[in-house]
């Protein structure tokens, strides 16, 4: 699929509805001025999005001066563009057409945003994931189970994994860096990344289970 | 520089460093089915029916978990 020589730019927030929703995407595969006018119309949809997601974060860009939260917006909104016309024809009609355009607006910020917020700093030494563990540990002393089950947590970190599992999982899940901001240190992606996580995960749980540990098992999503 | 001690929550610790129990999607699965999955939520359908390991791969993922949250937040004001 041909590329826009020039990513337009636009301002007015378009409305959307099932209806035009449809006639976005049947626009977008037109030929000339129609597809022309469909693709400023979905630049404008992608950076309603993409503002709504730069917003949304804005707590964690404190160094951010006001026009910098509008480029951040413009940026994501201009690559998703891309992305989105790219893979028009993966779109499956399994939902509106908007809202699956939606996603890669939302995406694109998401992941800008918290790459700016970690601009400059350094990923957390392994060091400090001991020192929470050991927090941890003291915050149940008298829990007995949730103490011994912490304590070989940390041991089966260090056995268990490998040099990148271990890397990977604990700058991740015990010094909260982003995984998107990894994945751009380690040259990887959040896909590749994830899988290695999962993969230690399983180690752990696997190792733990054999001490005769209750590892547990829910889904619960943490409380933000 | 990160700043972990602020926040010491074991159960916290315990469900990140080990992750959700079970099948789950893989963060490409998951963007693939994220519209169709917050789409059917909104209209109170059973999502993780339709979309199985997609929950469990939320539990997991904070990345794929905030783009959900802004998706279903996104929509929601429209």
């Amino acid at each position: 699929m041909a590329m826009p020589a020039e990513i337009p730019r636009t301002e007015p927030i378009v409305e959307t509805t099932d209806a035009p929703s449809r006639d976005l995407h049947e626009r977008l595969n037109a030929d000339g001025a129609e597809r022309e006018a469909a693709v400023v119309e979905l630049h404008a949809l992608l950076l309603k999005a993409a503002r709504f997601e730069v917003n949304r974060r804005r707590d964690s860009l404190p160094h951010l001066r006001g026009g910098d939260h509008d480029d951040l917006a413009q940026q994501s909104a201009d690559d998703a563009l891309l992305a989105v016309l790219a893979k028009l024809d993966q779109f499956r009609g399994e939902s509106r057409f908007t809202t699956w355009a939606y996603k890669f607006a939302l995406l694109e910020a998401g992941v800008k945003v918290r790459r700016r917020a970690w601009q400059g700093r350094e990923v957390p030494l392994e060091d400090e994931a001991w020192a929470v563990l050991a927090d941890a540990r003291r915050g149940v002393a008298h829990e007995t189970e949730t103490r011994d089950l912490i304590a070989a947590l940390g041991e089966e970190i260090e056995r268990s994994l490998s040099a990148h599992q271990r890397a990977v999982l604990v700058a991740v899940t015990l010094n909260d860096v982003p995984i998107d901001v990894l994945a751009e240190r380690l040259g990887s992606t959040r896909g590749a990344l994830y899988k290695t996580l999962h993969d230690a995960r399983r180690k752990l749980r696997g190792a733990l289970a054999e001490r005769g540990l209750d590892v547990g098992g829910s889904n619960r999503r943490e409380e933000r | 520089m990160s700043q972990p001690h602020e926040r010491i929550d074991p159960a916290r610790i315990l469900a990140r460093t080990l992750g959700p129990d079970g099948p789950e999607l893989s963060c490409e699965e998951c963007f693939a089915q994220l519209d169709r999955y917050v789409e059917l939520e909104l209209a109170g359908a059973d999502a993780e029916g339709s979309v199985p390991g997609m929950r469990a791969h939320l539990a997991g993922c904070p990345a794929c978990d905030e783009d959900h949250d802004s998706l279903l937040s996104l929509l929601g004001t429209d």
